[in-house]
């Protein structure tokens, strides 16, 4: 009598709610650690991260990360140390969104925002240049391109998840502030990370 | 014996008469237009339903235009011919399954009052059938169009010049014909015990809930419903277009409108066998006439009710079934379905015989009951003969080849 159980099961789905989501009208929201559009961050009074050490372009897996590092202007510098990213392209046919530059970037400066909808429709639209992926000097917050679809509230802390997977997100992390301040939010408090015996409120002093 | 005939044909033709039939006509075939159209955003939207999904939702209101919109993508596709193909028979094909299915509703009772009536219903000053015709040989004329709806799979698989269309058609004539032999035993009985092959006739004896799925004792309907599945070539007996196996059976190397005219017919059909089951064992558009005003309407609206049940029926098995083995359909044809239905036709024939000589029932039951279960156990023990000789064969076989090595 098995065939009859089947045909209850697929009469009982006709009242169950629906699993489909019409995609384009409603959105899902986005899981956490979502890894979508890199962006470039900066430090808090406007100075640029990176400092063209090109571990990210190494560890790439995919080969999409173009980087080429400059000696900082001594009048001018762009970045706090010695050097700076002159050149930094990444080529979104390519990159996989692995994540892997992010975990190798040693100055935080490469992250990775929720963003995936973002449909070019050329190739040299594809290759994001320095300019581009770069946060705003002013508001530290990613620029939008004409075609990708941000949606509210998603270009606020687009660096902030990271951190809880971060070499600097360990376990043995807990009272001590070990990253970076961030343009526009300043030194956040570290994440809990996924020991699980810290709480993020204890975790740092929030300048 | 007074042949069935609409009583519209039944005095001198005239224009009037002529423009009846033709309005006829015309009608059905819009209606079944449109309710294959409705028919295919039914089957999409149900079985999304029992998929927990939502199905076609952007073609008009709960996206009931999808099929529209497919058809008019269809029709402006590029129509392509393969190279191998046989160029004439494989235009005429899609033709021969497309008018049969056609065909075949001409013959529905769709309403007309057969509980305080005769079935007509009076149009323009003329009394006429709610059907377009309504031959003698009436529900014969389904069987000959089904077979030759077998025509139009079996020359589209063989006429397009490549392998998975052919075995596609292979399969397809072997069920058919497999299955239409349980189909035709099963309303063998119909006519049985209404007495006639006229589609009116056997409507008007089923009226007042007399339905043949009672007086014939259910299992023909079983067998037609089972036997009609196949004959669709609908889930679980989908072998025939078996997506995973054959690409898309007889219809792979169709594009455009010629695919569609396939697609058509398939549902057509579908609605046509609903149509006929309906006609045949639940008594058509018979029901109780609830609100004396609107009369006409109830007889419409059961049958309608009637045959959204099998169409439903028909979405929920697709559903919930897994598609059978080969061996199996052909095991469920040959060695049950058509034993159970020539012994279940012998059975009502034997009721039959004894209610005209006045024998009791009872014990025409129990001989009748007896005899098909020898007649079974026989059966049996044949299917169980012929495995093991066979077994013994390939046993056999294996002996002579390993000899073979040996030496």
């Amino acid at each position: 009598m098995g065939y009859f159980r089947g045909f209850a099961v697929t009469f009982r789905k006709l009242w169950e709610k629906r699993v489909t989501i019409p995609y384009p009208e409603q959105k899902r929201d986005k899981p956490e650690r979502l890894h979508g559009r890199h962006v470039l961050n900066r430090y808090e009074d406007g100075m640029e991260k990176c400092i063209g050490c090109g571990l990210c372009a190494g560890v790439c897996p995919a080969d999409c990360i173009y980087v080429r590092g400059a000696d900082n202007p001594t009048d001018d510098p762009v970045s706090p140390g010695e050097r700076f990213g002159f050149v930094f392209e990444i080529n979104y046919l390519r990159c996989i969104h692995c994540d892997l530059c992010v975990e190798a970037c040693p100055t935080e400066a490469i992250t990775e925002s929720k963003l995936f909808e973002f449909s070019f429709t050329n190739r040299s639209d594809a290759i994001y240049t320095k300019d581009e992926l770069l946060v705003d000097g002013e508001t530290g917050r990613p620029r939008q391109l004409p075609w990708e679809d941000w949606r509210d509230g998603e270009d606020a802390d687009t660096s902030g998840w990271m951190r809880a997977t971060s070499p600097s997100g360990s376990a043995a992390y807990v009272g001590k502030v070990s990253w970076s301040g961030e343009l526009g939010y300043g030194i956040r408090s570290p994440e809990l990370g996924q020991s699980g015996d810290a709480s993020d409120e204890d975790g740092g002093d929030d300048a | 014996m007074v042949i069935a005939a609409d009583p519209l044909l039944l005095g001198p033709l005239d224009l009037e008469i002529v423009l009846i039939v033709l309005l006829k006509v015309v009608v059905s075939f819009v209606l079944l237009m449109v309710s294959v159209m409705l028919m295919v955003w039914f089957e999409r939207k149900l079985i999304s339903d029992m998929q927990n999904r939502i199905g076609p939702d952007v073609a008009g209101p709960w996206g009931i235009l999808q099929t529209l919109a497919d058809g008019i993508k269809l029709f402006f596709k590029e129509d392509l011919i393969p190279a191998n193909a046989d160029r004439v028979v494989f235009k005429l094909a899609p033709y021969l399954s497309l008018v049969p299915a056609f065909l075949v509703f001409a013959i529905v009772p769709v309403g007309g009052d057969f509980r305080n009536g005769d079935g007509t219903v009076g149009w323009f000053g003329h009394q006429t059938f709610v059907q377009v015709a309504d031959p003698p040989m009436g529900i014969l004329l389904f069987l000959a169009l089904s077979s030759v709806a077998v025509y139009g799979v079996m020359l589209a698989g063989w006429a397009s010049g490549s392998k998975y269309p052919l075995l596609g058609a292979v399969r397809a004539s072997a069920q058919m014909i497999s299955y239409e032999a349980a189909l035709g035993l099963a309303i063998a009985t119909v006519f049985l015990t209404s007495g006639t092959m006229s589609t009116h006739e056997i409507v008007a004896s089923q009226s007042d809930w007399n339905w043949n799925v009672f007086t014939t004792g259910v299992v023909p309907f079983l067998i037609f419903l089972v036997a009609g599945t196949a004959e669709l070539n609908r889930p679980p007996f989908d072998l025939v277009e078996a997506e995973q196996e054959l690409v898309g059976g007889y219809h792979t190397e169709y594009s455009s409108i010629r695919f569609a005219m396939f697609f058509l017919a398939e549902f057509m059909n579908m609605i046509t066998m609903s149509a006929i089951a309906v006609t045949l064992f639940l008594g058509g558009p018979d029901g109780p006439i609830l609100v004396e005003q609107v009369a006409w309407v109830w007889p419409i609206l059961w049958f309608f009710l009637k045959v959204m049940m099998f169409l439903f029926t028909f979405v929920w098995l697709r559903a919930t079934l897994p598609r059978i083995r080969y061996d199996q359909l052909m095991d469920l044809g040959w060695k049950i379905l058509i034993p159970l239905a020539l012994g279940w036709f012998l059975l009502v024939a034997a009721l039959n015989v004894g209610r005209d000589r006045g024998w009791s029932p009872v014990p025409v039951v129990l001989v009748g009951v007896a005899v098909l279960w020898a007649g079974a156990a026989l059966l049996g023990g044949a299917i169980r003969k012929a495995r093991a000789d066979r077994r013994d064969l390939e046993l056999g076989s294996d002996e002579l080849l390993d000899a073979g090595d040996g030496a």
